[in-house]
């Protein structure tokens, strides 16, 4: 199974991932600041920071774009509970 | 003013043309569900009359919109209202919004970004044929020979918050920023009882878990100018308006300096024990986290102590270590109370740790990290527990736990590489 490289920023640990993986599946498990709220991709409270690697990413859904907008994200930035890694990521808490 | 009690269903002036349009609700008990009022509330809305129109600033809880459109009618006609502001969109101060646009169709509303959700979930239709406008701080309605001014002021309490500022005569309408739950028909602070303890009760339950999001706030209300202070619950702020705004600051930096180096982090570990064992384990990681340089680590026994003083620690802690032997399968009742008194304060971000001596099965660890979670800390040392009476190999374990823990704290834990399946 490919693999990928899931890197915290916040705590400093990096994790080799199947890809396909969502964040929200690694985050809480290894301690990263990275908070959930509603984990359905309406409340906007897991949105974080994609520091390198963006394209590594899955695309957002028409939902998640939404959300984002509604949260006023910028480009960097992805929901954790939606996004699925496909490569190497570096994220962090916002 | 003359200091009587408003017992009519007319709008009060409040000076400048900006007019007093709430309702008084003296027998509401309990809050929220979560906080007592002892003599009720108030929701306050404002009228504010400008050469070109009327604004309207936030409603009233539906049950008491009647009185709402007595007092507004008393001082203006429908067809003069040109736009209506809303502070927050909680329901006791949007309950009459519903009424208010079928009687005011044409008018526009104003609201912060966040608000616009909030919005449709009120209204579930029509919101589309609303004209509405989304205002940040620099934004305002030009009402002629005056102006309607606006300050982003997010989470507090809700995302959606914001001020209303009046600039030509000083009038801040601040929402439940400054307000509180104290039913006085007399209105103004200088007027009413003694409603200190409400002010602080409120902030206590209502502003306290965003005490960064409040000296933001402040940091745009203590530069103007203001005369007045009006918020959406409570007595009128008109005599010593800027010592309400002081103590709100006071209340919302650290209560004591801290004995710490703006460089050290503060751990304190909270335990219970039945046999000694958690209380052991507790003494080796207290000793493992204490030769972690740049870590400030305190300890304490549940048993002995009351859980505000508790809450207040937790407050300005930044990492936490929990430990309850299990009983039943279950942590013991004094760590759930303590766990479950958090909701006043923020704890997004902290660092969380569990530890426990066990008999049986040992439940309890895993229950408490969850629960750690649940209130967004983060938790990246998995708990450590013990059967029964630990060995000295187990008691080195916990002197390395609390090492981990804390070089966790100070970022020291040296980058590394784990995989996926570590996790499962």
């Amino acid at each position: 199974m490919a693999k990928a490289k899931v890197t915290f920023s916040d705590i400093g640990l990096s994790v080799m991932v199947p890809v396909g993986t969502r964040i929200i599946e690694i985050s809480e498990k290894v301690g990263s600041g990275i908070v959930y709220g509603c984990r359905e991709c309406d409340c906007g409270t897991c949105i974080m920071h994609v520091k390198e690697g963006m394209e590594n990413l899955s695309e957002p859904s028409m939902l998640e774009d939404r959300v984002l907008r509604e949260n006023m994200a910028g480009k960097e930035f992805r929901l954790a509970c939606q996004a699925q890694v496909l490569g190497d990521v570096t994220i962090a808490p916002v | 003013m003359d200091g009587a009690a408003i017992t009519d269903l007319n709008a009060v002036s409040i000076g400048h043309d900006v007019y007093w349009v709430g309702a008084f609700d003296p027998n509401l008990r309990t809050f929220d569900l979560i906080l007592k009022t002892a003599n009720g509330t108030s929701y306050n809305s404002y009228l504010v009359r400008g050469e070109d129109g009327v604004c309207i600033v936030d409603t009233v809880k539906k049950e008491f919109q009647d009185t709402f459109f007595a007092r507004l009618e008393s001082v203006c006609d429908y067809s003069e209202i040109k736009y209506i502001v809303l502070n927050h969109m909680e329901p006791d101060h949007t309950g009459a919004l519903p009424e208010l646009l079928k009687r005011a169709p044409h008018v526009k509303v104003y609201l912060s970004f966040q608000a616009q959700n909030m919005l449709k979930g009120l209204l579930k239709e029509g919101v589309e044929d609303l004209d509405v406008t989304t205002v940040t701080t620099g934004d305002f309605i030009d009402l002629g020979n005056r102006d309607v001014a606006f300050l982003n002021t997010p989470f507090l309490h809700w995302p959606d918050t914001q001020c209303t500022w009046l600039p030509e005569c000083g009038y801040l309408l601040s929402g439940d920023l400054f307000g509180c739950h104290f039913c006085d028909t007399r209105l103004f602070n200088d007027l009413v009882g003694d409603f200190r303890f409400s002010f602080e009760y409120y902030y206590a339950h209502i502003m306290r878990p965003f005490k960064h999001h409040v000296l933001q706030a402040l940091d745009l209300i203590e530069p103007l100018d203001f005369k007045l202070i009006a918020p959406a619950h409570g007595p009128i702020l008109r005599e010593h308006p800027r010592e309400y705004v002081r103590r709100y600051h006071s209340l919302s930096v650290p209560r004591m300096r801290k004995e710490t180096k703006v460089s050290e982090k503060t751990l304190l570990i909270f335990y219970m024990s039945a046999y000694g064992s958690t209380a052991e384990m507790a003494r080796e990681i207290h000793a493992g986290a204490e030769g972690v340089p740049g870590v400030r680590i305190s300890l304490y026994d549940l048993e002995g102590g009351e859980l505000k003083p508790f809450v207040d620690l937790i407050e300005e802690a930044d990492g936490l270590i929990f430990g309850s032997p299990t009983i039943n399968g279950d942590a013991v009742k004094p760590i759930w109370d303590l766990l479950s008194s958090l909701c006043s304060i923020h704890t997004q971000g902290k660092l969380g740790a569990v530890f426990g001596s066990y008999g049986w099965t040992g439940e309890a660890i895993a229950m408490i990290e969850d629960r750690l979670r649940g209130l967004k800390f983060r938790v990246p040392v998995p708990g450590k527990k013990v059967k029964l009476i630990p060995t000295d190999e187990e008691l080195e374990e916990c002197r390395a736990f609390g090492r981990e823990i804390a070089e966790n704290l100070t970022g020291t834990n040296a980058p590394k590489v784990i995989d996926f399946s570590d996790l499962l």
